[in-house]
């Protein structure tokens, strides 16, 4: 069908990868990221399905790019075809914190080395975005990788198949609740 | 006639003791009209020694023809063949202890090193004709350009101060401008003998361009004492080989004072050991431009060649697929394809086509009848169906600005297949068709931010009209602003583009095929085709 053609020539210009939860710093369980990478190599930050952020019952109460008392994502300002001037960020900057209404904190991560072009505006209004579309409108950051990394930057992530067993051996693992 | 009077006698005389060839005596003396430059070398010589002859004079003529050097006595006399080959050498027969030479006109002149003398005769022009014929190129008429070594400059400043000394005892004033100049003589003389050889006019608005480049690297560093005199005329430039243009010379000429020059440089100036040569001989013409419009009815095909990492993606593309048979054609070097704004690989372009203009660099044939182009289209058209081309013309340089002008002025339609995630009916996408000038936002598609800064870009979704086909598919007709990212508009780029068709109908939506069905620019003028 179209639609089958129109998805498999999108899927070959993007591919997905995932950042798990114990790759972060003080990971809370199950904080795993999902990186979509164009073959431009620009990369789109989300949030992965089994985030707790996207489990049932999470209320957001707000989220906060203002990570430090001196940096906050929304004074990132790129100029010209090189963007100059954007933000640099590691694997492990944090990109924002979203609190939910039950207390919990959550940081969001980059996951990917690069120039931070912009934070997705659209989820402070409505965070809702977020849960409902978290691959699509409700993404957190847009990241361009340096040329020299573009491949590289995938290698330490994990490929779907990796990232589903990961999920399986957690809930195996997991003490059964009542 | 011979163009000198009595009253030139004594300029004429001095510098002819130094070495000066007649035509660059007549520049000195103001003979400012073409005939008598035209005369050929050897007769020049024989009048001028005439004219400078007095009653007792033969041996003081003798004392002031310049010094040659003297070289062993050879058992052969050595024949010169061509001198201007390699800058030849000056050599002439020793008898006795007088010198006298075997062909007067073995002297490079100290002024224009040859430039008057041999360079600018029928054998020299031939020579050159010879080179434009063998090239190949078509062409009515053309434009001569010359460029002579930067020193001739100086010399020519110093045989100026050493006449204006002369005449200043005589109570006359000579300024730069009572000089005839040295390329423009050279031009009245050379210009008939190549109209002459080539049977075509010269015309200083020729696109046919025949080029001669002269050098002297024997006398290079004349320009060098400049520098420390005038430093700040010579500015080192990055592409440039020497920092001793002829423009930076000219300047620095200009700027010195005349003690300083005499003091740096000898006036007159000294005789050359050899004559100058042409080093490079060259011609060119300039480009010719082919306009029209292309439709595209592959989705596979790109714009430009798709190559990275030296591997070719995807076969062939429009601009090869229009270029190469004109570039083939017109014989020419290279080619530039342009066009009004451009489509996506996967996007057909459909209606009466994308205007482009191809410019072809260096063609060797230029003469092309209507009929010429008109079978050059059907050419085209017959080598591909993944492209066809109509409106196939030529046109001048300016008119290409009425395409560019297209790409960022004139609206365009298009039709797109839509894919929505909810099931509609009719009256779910009725709405749409009532939207007129809808404003758009549009964050740079991240699928070219790569290469594009990040910008809002505000356009305008001029019309809209829906056709409906099943619960999740409808077309989607659209007539927008240039410079819309229509994909973008449909799915709405992470939400990056608002509002978008997903969010106007509340849900998610896809596009699946995109066809261009008008670019609304009314140029190249359409042809009977």
């Amino acid at each position: 069908s179209l639609r089958a053609r129109a998805r498999e020539r999108a899927s070959q210009d993007i591919s997905v990868s995932w950042f798990p939860a114990n790759k972060h710093v003080k990971g809370k369980p199950c904080e795993d990221h999902c990186i979509l990478q164009h073959s431009n190599r620009i990369c789109v930050i989300t949030l992965a399905e089994s985030h707790p952020l996207l489990q049932n019952g999470k209320t957001i109460k707000s989220i906060n790019y203002q990570i430090s008392a001196n940096c906050s994502r929304l004074q990132n300002k790129v100029s010209g075809k090189f963007k100059r001037g954007a933000q640099f960020l590691t694997e492990l900057a944090p990109l924002c914190r979203i609190s939910c209404s039950d207390g919990e904190e959550y940081t969001v991560s980059s996951c990917v080395r690069g120039r931070l072009m912009e934070v997705n505006e659209n989820i402070l209004d409505k965070p809702s975005i977020l849960q409902e579309k978290p691959s699509t409108e409700g993404y957190i950051a847009v990241v361009l990788p340096k040329f020299e990394e573009s491949k590289s930057i995938t290698e330490g992530l994990l490929t779907q198949k990796e990232y589903e067993e990961i999920v399986v051996k957690r809930v195996n693992n997991r003490p059964e609740t009542s | 006639m011979f163009p000198l009077a009595e009253k030139d006698k004594s300029i004429a005389r001095l510098l002819f003791s130094t070495g000066t060839c007649p035509r660059c005596i007549f520049r000195f003396c103001g003979v400012d009209f073409h005939a008598p430059y035209r005369l050929p070398y050897k007769d020049l010589l024989r009048e001028l020694e005439n004219f400078l002859k007095t009653e007792d004079d033969d041996l003081s003529l003798e004392a002031a023809k310049p010094p040659l050097k003297k070289i062993r006595l050879q058992d052969e006399e050595t024949q010169i063949d061509d001198q201007s080959q390699n800058g030849g050498e000056m050599i002439a027969i020793v008898k006795d202890e007088n010198v006298i030479p075997e062909k007067p006109y073995l002297n490079a002149c100290n002024i224009c090193l040859g430039i008057l003398q041999e360079f600018c005769e029928k054998k020299f022009i031939k020579k050159v004709c010879q080179k434009v014929e063998s090239s190949g190129y078509e062409f009515t008429n053309l434009v001569f350009s010359v460029s002579f070594p930067p020193q001739l400059s100086v010399r020519e400043h110093a045989a100026w101060l050493l006449v204006k000394q002369e005449m200043g005892k005589q109570g006359l004033s000579l300024g730069r401008d009572d000089i005839v100049q040295l390329k423009e003589a050279y031009k009245w003389i050379s210009h008939p003998l190549f109209s002459e050889e080539l049977g075509v006019p010269v015309d200083g608005k020729s696109l046919f361009e025949v080029s001669v480049i002269f050098a002297h690297p024997e006398t290079d560093e004349d320009c060098h004492f400049l520098s420390t005199s005038c430093p700040d005329c010579f500015k080192p430039a990055k592409n440039k080989q020497s920092v001793f243009t002829r423009m930076a010379v000219v300047k620095a000429l200009d700027k010195i004072k005349d003690d300083d020059f005499r003091k740096k440089f000898p006036c007159p100036p000294n005789l050359p050991k050899a004559f100058c040569s042409a080093v490079e001989i060259q011609c060119a013409h300039g480009a010719v431009f082919v306009a029209g419009r292309y439709n595209k009815y592959s989705r596979n095909l790109p714009q430009t060649p798709w190559i990275i990492d030296g591997e070719r993606k995807l076969e062939s593309s429009v601009e090869e697929l229009i270029s190469s048979q004109l570039l083939t054609v017109f014989k020419a070097e290279s080619f530039n394809f342009s066009s009004s704004g451009r489509e996506d690989v996967d996007v057909r372009t459909l209606g009466n086509g994308r205007p482009f203009a191809v410019e072809l660099v260096n063609p060797r044939r230029v003469q092309f009848t209507s009929q010429d182009i008109k079978e050059l289209q059907q050419k085209i058209n017959i080598s591909s169906d993944k492209i066809q081309v109509r409106d196939l013309q030529l046109v001048t340089r300016e008119a290409i600005g009425h395409m560019k002008e297209g790409e960022e002025e004139k609206t365009k339609t298009y039709s797109a297949l839509v894919w929505t995630d909810k099931a509609i009916q009719k009256k779910d996408i009725e709405f749409l068709d009532d939207l007129k000038d809808l404003q758009i936002n549009q964050k740079t598609p991240l699928r070219v931010l790569h290469r594009r800064p990040l910008a809002i870009r505000v356009r305008i979704i001029h019309t809209m009209e829906t056709h409906y086909i099943d619960e999740h598919h409808f077309r989607l007709h659209l007539k927008t602003q240039a410079g819309t990212y229509i994909k973008e508009f449909v799915h709405g780029d992470f939400g990056r583009t608002k509002p978008n068709i997903g969010s106007l109908m509340n849900g998610t939506a896809d596009i699946l095929e995109l066809d261009v069905e008008s670019v609304d620019v009314d140029w190249p003028p359409a042809l009977d085709n």
